[in-house]
């Protein structure tokens, strides 16, 4: 591994080593510490590798930051949960505090969580925070998912780290799913039926698999216990071990970051882990926890008192899961009644289909580095940033991408959606089922066609400057705007990306290859090449000339000048 | 010289596939390298940096009266007790705990972030450091010598050489895994008949699922709804939540003249039908019953049954009907079973149409 200590800026003098006493004993114990570990464990040499490692800043690379430290949140509060919590699905009568339910049969897990919640001191508020993190967690994940999507920071060579972080969001799902069916309210009991229903209409499995995941019938007495064992053992940690593999080659390929004058493939610029990450990075934790808390102070989440023990037959009018499991609903409310027999068996398409389409679109996203590469064949490491505008046809296929993942997720809260807008949800339901279809493809084009604009103008900018509003007009009537060139570091970012073209099928290239290079390619906007800045700024010089014979160099209106 | 190369690291072995990347002329622009640095007022002004070190101080401080609310509220309001408003019911209390514990605590950690970001941000060093990157993959001496060791070892433990060996692992690697099967078989029983059968047997009498009363054929009201279950499902029963799941049933009362199938009708008694409540889409129980069109409409995902014609599906996801409870009166008047659900109740599997 590399030992090369980074360049510190070299306009900055050195400071005094120390300035007051207190200053040198503080030193001094730095000192005599370090030594002790370096003698037993080298300290030093993890120190010298990792202290004054380089991160550079930038206010997008704050989400993955927010999920760690959500996930810290979620490890204290679940932590003091468990200290309370019964897993077990054994029946008591409620006779606890809590006035409307007292007299009730409900199960163990659901008067300990009752229990949590108005007996246990700060056992609200560490529920509150628990189911809080989670979100925030979940929101965070999916955030910087797609910050790292969009600016191609899956490229070579971090693939890998883009499907550990692929796993981690499909575990965050299992993670937040497991832990709000373990509190047995009607909501929770809901959601688990639900997944009854859906195992069971896998063809020759299903009833099998449902009958060996709930012990039995539906509901029957180990759902929750086995579930707690999922949810605080299994997968937390699967999450903690991933997430130390996602850290490790995090500082093995060094952070990406944005282009910018002095940042190069070959570099880092950015600032020290210690003191200055250590200290914006471990405040940012406290910051995020302060938040959560906060929210969970002032704002009540999962009330499950109010939906009541779980019972098999009791409605409940509109049962949404937490935002992240939306869209898995979603596709089971558009498809319709299809089934069919074959051979005297039944085949569920109503219940298959959603589920090909879920995988389909997950497994889309896990592999798009891949697709990716085979498409440019670009074999080189990638660690300078694309901006999104710079890739019109990867930022499209994204946004469509989580137009899909929108319209399901709407899809998911119809009947709320028709209630709010005095909707049929027969209309709704058939305007979600086109936009389906629909919404992606057109999503995709305009946000193609955004970001070509967007080139477009960056290039202008980059080869006629900045415009100031001054027009001139000259004797033979033209009118030329006076146009202030970009210094070198503005117009470095504007010029800075790699081109890329489509192919041609044959002599190694298949024509399937081809399609996709053309599909990607075809439209682009070259960069602006130096000789053609060269020309812009010679023909500028030009006008400048000519304008400054007009005006004498005096850019202020006649009007003005009168006065 | 190295500082400025802007170019991706190419890797000295190309895998050989055409890439779409355009070269660039001349190479492209140069990088003109880091612009110069601007000091902050901390950096310059004396004053302005003993403010930003009060400041960083106050934050702390600021952190240290939030953990005092914290430790101070947790005892003063106990969920039970303490109510600043002197409302009764314990919801009150509780809020009131929620909220003085949580925010102590959010002002205690917040701080610790604020003041520690704020330190960072405008009294430690604001210039960027340069660190060069190298390239991810080994230099080849090592590659080589990697590889060495792979083939060495690979020789040394004669894999090649011992065929029988291979096979018999190959074997013995695959047949384990399917070990896994026998203790996931004790997870839970086979499903055998059970998926085919309810609680509802002939004669039951249907009663009420509140409060378990049987229920007169003449106390069903034209287009009122019920919601039963059969007489003998109680709390004390080993399966009681599992054999309501799938016992859950409507009786639902239309004018005859309305009903658009025969044998729906035939079913019941003088247009008082039951339908199992138990959606045949993946099992949320469905019963918001629409009296001016006798549609049942299942919450979860929509699926719409009309009562009139058999329950049939006239929107959304289901397929099946929702199965029909046949229904007779006992020499007392009271409603009761004809027997069990014709088929499964519920979300449709794969034996579902075999006899068992
Ligand atoms: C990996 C990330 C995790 C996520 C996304 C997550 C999510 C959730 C959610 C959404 C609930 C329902 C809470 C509610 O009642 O509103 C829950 C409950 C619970 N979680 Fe977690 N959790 C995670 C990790 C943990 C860990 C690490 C533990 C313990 C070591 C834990 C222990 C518990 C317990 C005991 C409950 C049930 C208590 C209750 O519902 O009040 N969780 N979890
Ligand atoms: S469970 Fe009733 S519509 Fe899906």
């Amino acid at each position: 591994m590399s030992t090369t200590t980074p360049t510190r800026p070299s306009t900055e003098a050195e400071a005094p080593a120390s300035q007051g006493s207190g200053d040198g004993r503080m030193l001094r114990l730095g000192a005599v510490g370090g030594d002790w570990l370096d003698r037993r464990v080298s300290g030093a040499g993890l120190l010298r590798f990792m202290g004054r490692k380089i991160f550079p800043d930038h206010w997008s690379f704050m989400f993955g930051e927010v999920a760690l430290y959500s996930f810290v949140v979620l490890l204290i509060s679940g932590t003091y949960l468990t200290m309370f919590f019964v897993p077990s699905m054994d029946e008591v009568v409620y006779n606890g505090i809590y006035a409307p339910l007292q007299g009730a049969h409900v199960s163990k897990a659901y008067e300990s969580t009752l229990h949590i919640s108005f007996e246990v001191k700060g056992g609200l508020l560490f529920r509150q925070m628990h189911h809080w993190s989670c979100l925030v967690f979940m929101v965070a994940i999916f955030v910087h998912m797609f910050r790292v999507f969009f600016t191609g920071a899956f490229r070579k060579p971090r693939e890998l780290n883009w499907l550990v972080g692929f796993a981690l969001m499909v575990l965050g799902m299992v993670a937040g799913f497991t832990g709000y069916s373990l509190p047995d309210d009607v909501l929770s009991g809901n959601g688990l039926r639900v997944v009854d229903g859906l195992m069971k209409g896998i063809p020759i499995v299903g009833t099998y698999i449902s009958m060996l995941l709930f012990g039995g019938e539906f509901p029957g007495h180990d759902i929750i216990p086995r579930f707690f064992t999922i949810h605080i053992l299994l997968v937390p940690a699967a999450i903690l071990g991933l997430i130390a593999i996602h850290m490790v080659m995090l500082v093995l390929h060094k952070h990406t970051q944005y282009p910018g004058p002095g940042r190069t493939e070959r570099n880092v610029v950015g600032f020290p882990v210690f003191p200055v990450y250590a200290a914006k990075a471990g405040g940012f934790f406290f910051l995020v926890f302060g938040i959560i808390t906060l929210i969970s102070a002032t704002t009540a989440i999962n009330a499950i008192w109010i939906y009541g023990p779980y019972d098999p037959s009791p409605v409940s009018a509109g049962s949404q899961p937490d935002w992240y499991m939306l869209w898995t609903d979603g596709g089971l409310r558009l498809i319709p009644g299809w089934e069919f027999t074959i051979f005297g068996y039944t085949v569920s398409l109503n219940i298959l289909l959603p589920i090909v389409v879920y995988g389909g679109l997950l497994v889309f996203l896990a592999l798009y580095p891949f697709i990716e590469q085979w498409v440019t064949g670009d074999d080189r490491e990638h660690h300078l940033l694309d901006l999104p505008y710079n890739a019109p046809v990867r930022t499209g296929i994204g946004v469509a991408w989580l137009s899909e993942y929108l319209i399901l997720a709407m899809a998911a809260t119809n009947d709320l959606i028709a209630l709010k807008l005095r909707l049929s949800i027969n209309d709704l339901t058939w305007t979600f089922r086109i936009a389906f279809f629909l919404a992606p493809i057109i999503v995709f084009y305009v946000t193609k066609r955004l970001c070509i604009a967007m080139q477009r103008q960056k290039r202008d900018l980059a080869l006629h400057g900045e415009e100031t509003s001054k027009v001139v007009r000259m004797e033979d009537g033209q009118m030329l705007e006076i146009h202030e060139p970009l210094n070198e570091f503005d117009r470095w970012v504007l010029v800075q990306h790699d081109d890329y073209r489509p192919l041609k099928a044959g002599k190694g290239v298949s024509s399937l290859r081809a399609a996709a290079t053309s599909f990607f390619f075809k439209d682009r906007v070259a960069p602006v090449a130096p000789s053609e800045l060269r020309e812009a700024l010679e023909h500028a010089g030009h006008e400048r000339h000519r304008i400054d014979e007009l005006t004498g160099g005096d850019y202020t209106t006649p009007d003005a000048r009168r006065h | 010289m190295s500082e400025h190369v802007n170019e991706n690291p190419e890797s000295p072995r190309s895998s050989g596939t055409v890439s779409t990347v355009a070269p660039k002329e001349g190479g492209g622009f140069p990088n003109p390298g880091l612009p110069p640095h601007v000091h902050r007022q901390a950096d310059e002004n004396p004053r302005a940096e003993k403010r930003a070190e009060r400041m960083v101080a106050g934050l702390f401080l600021l952190s240290v009266l939030g953990t005092v609310v914290f430790i101070a509220s947790y005892f003063v309001f106990t969920p039970m007790g303490t109510n600043l408003l002197g409302e009764p019911g314990t919801l009150h209390a509780v809020r009131w705990s929620n909220l003085f514990t949580g925010v102590g605590l959010a002002v205690a950690v917040f701080f610790i972030g604020a003041a520690a970001v704020h330190w960072a941000k405008t009294l430690m060093p604001d210039e960027e450091w340069v660190e060069e990157r190298h390239h991810i993959e080994g230099s080849d001496e090592t590659r080589e010598v990697a590889a060495g060791i792979i083939t060495d070892g690979l020789d040394e433990s004669g894999i090649a050489r011992r065929p029988v060996i291979v096979t018999a692992m190959i074997a013995a690697l695959t047949a384990l895994p399917i070990a896994v099967l026998a203790p996931l078989s004790t997870f839970g029983p086979l499903p055998g008949s059970k998926l085919h059968h309810t609680f509802w047997k002939k004669g039951l009498r249907i009663t009420r699922d509140t409060d378990g009363t049987p229920i007169k054929a003449s106390e069903v009201a034209m287009n009122s709804i019920f919601h039963v279950m059969p007489e003998g499902l109680t709390e004390d029963l080993e399966d009681y939540l599992e054999e309501r799941a799938k016992a859950a049933t409507v009786l639902i009362r239309i004018d005859p003249e309305l009903g658009q199938n025969q044998d729906s009708l035939d079913n019941g008694y003088q247009g008082i039908l039951a339908f199992s409540k138990i959606c045949t889409h993946v099992g949320c129980p469905v019963a918001l019953y629409e009296q001016q069109t006798h549609h049942m409409l299942c919450p979860c995902h929509q699926s719409t049954f009309d009562v009139t014609d058999g329950a049939k599906v006239i929107f959304g996801p289901a397929h099946r009907p929702l199965p029909q409870l046949p229904i007779e009166v006992d020499a007392e008047g009271y409603l009761v079973a004809g027997g069990d659900f014709p088929e499964p109740i519920g979300p449709s599997f794969w034996d579902l149409h075999k006899d068992k």
